[in-house]
C-alpha cells in the first residue's frame, strides 16, 4: 500500500518534472495545455503528498504551505524590476511587499511552531 | 543569467517545494520540511532577480527588506492562541499580491505592445482575471476572517434576506466583467479593477455571515484559494514554478476544507451559504438541565487521586483562557502520580485545524499524548475520568441520539461513554449551535463552573495538597 503510493508520488513528480522542463517560450493553444497539464499533474501531487498528515500538523502546514503560497513573489519581482512604467512598478512594489511579509512571515512562524513540537524521551 | 539557467532554478525549487511539503506531513521531518520550503523560494527569487530585464534594484531591496522585517516582527511576537488570525493575515496578504501582480501586468509595457500587435491571446487574459478574481475574494475574505478571530469591535456577524442572491449577483457581474476583461483587451485595465473590486465586496459577503465555529473551514478553503490565485497568476506569467507551488497550496487547503467539513459533518455549501438549521430539538435548556450538579476543585482531584486513566478534551475555550499551560502542570503532576493522561482531539476544535495541538505543544505537552477523535472513542469505557476543557458542541450526545439536532450526525468525542465526566465551563451557555448538551445533565457528569485556566490550576493545587 505504501509503497504504491511512493511509487504513485514518483510518477507523478517525475511527469510534472518533465512537463515542466518541455514548456515552450511561445504561445498558442498548445502551450496552454502543456501549462494546463503542470497544474493538473501538480493538483494530484498535492492531493497525494497531503493525504495522509497527521491532524497535529494541521496548522503548522496552513501556514507553511500559505508561505509557499506567497511564491507571487517571484511574479511581483519580475512586475516590479523590469522596466514597465510607473504604474506598473507601484502596484508590483506594494505587491513585492506583500508577497514577502506573507513567505518571510509563513516560513518564520511556521518554524517557531514546528520547533515546539517534540516528544520527550 | 541566462532564460534558461533561471528555469532550471525554478525546476530546482519546484522540487525542493515539493519534497519540503512532504517533510511537513510527519513531525520528524517537519522542520526540515519548511526549511526546504524556505531554501526553495529563495532560490527562485534569487535567479529572479538575476534576470536580464530586471533594472530597478533599489525599489526591489527596499520592497523585500520592509516585507521580510514586517513579517519577522509579525511572525515572532504573535501569541501561539492568535494563531488563526496570522494565518488568515498572511493569506490575505497572498492573495492581494496576487491581484496586484496581475493588475502591474495589465499596466505594463508587453501588454501594451500585445494589444497594439493585436496579438493578446485569450489564454492569457482568462487568467489574469481569474487572478484578480480568486486573489481579491482571498484579500478581503481573509481580512474579515481576520477581523473576526481578533474579536475587532467594529465588525459583526451580518447576515440579511436576500444575501444569497447578493452574493449570486456579485459573482455573475465579476465574472461578467472578467469577460468583458477577456474580450475588450484595450480597456482591460478599466474591466480589471472593476471586477478586483466587486470582487473583494464578494470576499467580504461571503465571510461575513460565518461563525466562529465555521471558522476552521474558511481558513482552510482561503489557503486553497491563496495557491489557486498564484497558480493563475503562473499562467498570466506563464511561470511553471508559479503555478506548480500555486496548485500545491491549492490541494492542500482543498483537502484541509474537506477533513473540516467531514469532521462537523456538514457540506462545504451549507457552511458558506447556509447558517446552522436552527430548532429540531423540543427540549427547552429547563428540561434538558433539570439534574446538573456542579463539583469543586478539591472534588475533582479527590477523584484523580483514585483514577489509572485520565482524559482531556480541550476547545476553543481553552484557547481564551489561556489554561494550555495550566493543563500542562497538571498532566505533569498526573504522570508524576503514574496516572495515564491522554488528550483527545476533535478536527474542528478551536478556530484552525490543529489549534489545540499547537496550543499543547507550546505548553510542551507530549504530542504522542494528543489522540485522534476514533482512538479516543475506541478506548472510552477505559477511561476513569474525563476533562472537557472548553468544548461543547464536539461533546454533545445530541448529535449521535436526536436525529432532528442541527448537528445530528456530526462525529462527536464520546465523552459521556466515560465513567466520569467533568465539564469546566463558565456557565450552561449554549456552544455555536446553539443546543442544549445533554451531556452536561448525564448522571456521571459533573460541572466545574469557572475560568479554565483558574479551574485546572485550582484542581493541580488540590491535588498536589492531597
Amino acid at each position: 500500500m505504501l509503497s504504491s503510493t511512493l511509487a504513485v508520488q514518483d510518477a507523478v513528480a517525475k511527469t510534472v518534472a518533465a512537463a515542466a522542463e518541455n514548456v515552450p517560450q511561445s504561445g498558442g493553444a498548445a502551450h496552454l495545455i502543456l501549462l494546463l497539464t503542470v497544474f493538473v499533474l501538480a493538483i494530484f501531487l498535492g492531493v497525494e503528498i497531503i493525504t495522509k498528515i497527521p491532524p497535529t500538523l494541521h496548522t503548522p502546514l496552513m501556514s507553511g504551505s500559505n508561505a509557499i503560497s506567497g511564491i507571487t513573489l517571484v511574479g511581483a519581482v519580475l512586475a516590479t524590476g523590469a522596466d514597465n512604467g510607473t504604474w506598473a512598478s507601484i502596484l508590483g512594489f506594494a505587491a513585492v511587499v506583500f508577497a514577502t511579509m506573507n513567505v518571510v512571515g509563513g516560513f518564520v512562524v511556521t518554524n517557531r511552531m514546528l520547533a515546539m513540537f517534540r516528544t520527550k524521551k | 543569467m541566462t532564460p534558461d539557467l533561471i528555469d532550471l532554478s525554478y525546476l530546482l525549487a519546484a522540487a525542493l517545494f515539493i519534497i519540503g511539503l512532504k517533510g511537513l506531513t510527519k513531525p520528524r521531518t517537519a522542520v526540515r520540511g519548511n526549511l526546504m520550503g524556505a531554501l526553495a523560494m529563495f532560490i527562485a527569487v534569487a535567479a529572479t532577480m538575476l534576470h536580464q530585464d530586471i533594472i530597478g534594484w533599489k525599489g526591489l531591496l527596499i520592497a523585500i527588506g520592509i516585507g521580510a522585517f514586517a513579517g519577522t516582527v509579525l511572525a515572532l511576537k504573535i501569541e501561539m492562541t492568535a494563531m488563526p488570525q496570522l494565518v488568515a493575515l498572511f493569506n490575505g496578504l497572498g492573495g492581494g499580491a496576487s491581484v496586484l501582480v496581475a493588475g502591474a501586468f495589465l499596466a505594463g509595457k508587453e501588454f501594451s505592445a500585445r494589444v497594439a500587435s493585436e496579438s493578446c491571446f485569450a489564454d492569457v487574459l482568462t487568467a489574469t482575471a481569474a487572478s484578480g478574481l480568486i486573489g481579491a475574494v482571498t484579500l478581503s475574505g481573509s481580512l474579515v476572517a481576520f477581523a473576526k478571530l481578533q474579536e475587532l469591535k467594529f465588525i459583526k456577524d451580518v447576515s440579511f434576506p436576500g444575501q444569497k442572491l447578493l452574493n449570486l449577483g456579485l459573482t455573475v457581474s465579476a465574472i461578467g466583467l472578467g469577460w468583458l476583461l477577456v474580450s475588450q483587451p484595450e480597456h482591460a485595465q478599466l474591466w480589471y479593477w472593476l471586477m478586483s473590486g466587486l470582487a473583494v465586496g464578494l470576499g467580504i459577503l461571503l465571510v461575513i455571515s460565518i461563525g466562529g465555529a465555521d471558522m476552521p473551514v474558511v481558513i482552510a478553503l482561503l489557503n486553497s484559494y491563496s495557491g489557486l490565485a498564484a497558480s493563475a497568476t503562473g499562467f498570466v506569467l506563464n511561470n511553471n514554478l508559479l503555478i506548480i507551488a500555486g496548485a500545491l497550496v491549492g490541494a492542500s487547503g482543498l483537502i484541509l476544507t474537506r477533513i473540516m467539513c467531514d469532521a462537523m459533518n456538514r457540506s462545504l455549501w451549507a457552511v458558506l451559504f447556509g447558517t446552522m438549521q436552527s430548532g429540531g430539538s423540543s427540549l427547552s435548556d429547563e428540561e434538558v438541565y433539570t439534574s446538573v450538579k456542579s463539583t469543586s476543585a478539591d472534588e475533582v482531584a479527590m477523584m484523580l487521586e483514585v483514577s489509572q486513566s485520565v482524559l482531556i478534551v480541550p476547545g476553543y475555550g481553552m484557547a481564551v483562557a489561556q489554561a494550555q499551560h495550566a493543563v500542562r502542570d497538571l498532566t505533569n503532576l498526573l504522570l508524576n502520580r503514574d496516572v495515564d493522561v491522554q488528550f483527545g482531539i476533535h478536527p474542528v476544535a478551536g478556530r484552525m485545524p490543529g489549534h489545540m495541538n499547537v496550543l499543547l505543544a507550546e505548553a510542551d505537552i507530549d504530542y504522542d499524548r494528543l489522540k485522534e477523535m476514533d482512538e479516543v472513542n475506541s478506548m472510552m469505557d477505559q477511561i476513569d475520568v474525563a476533562i472537557v476543557l472548553g468544548a461543547n458542541d464536539v461533546v454533545n450526545p445530541l448529535a449521535r441520539t436526536d436525529p432532528n439536532s442541527p448537528i445530528a450526525g456530526m462525529p462527536i468525542i464520546d465523552v459521556d461513554k466515560a465513567r466520569t465526566v467533568i465539564v469546566v465551563k463558565r456557565s450552561l451557555s449554549p456552544g455555536f449551535a446553539g443546543i442544549a448538551n445533554p451531556l452536561f445533565a448525564a448522571d456521571n457528569a459533573l460541572m466545574l463552573f469557572g475560568d479554565g485556566k483558574k479551574a485546572i490550576s485550582e484542581i493541580t493545587k488540590a491535588f498536589d495538597d492531597a
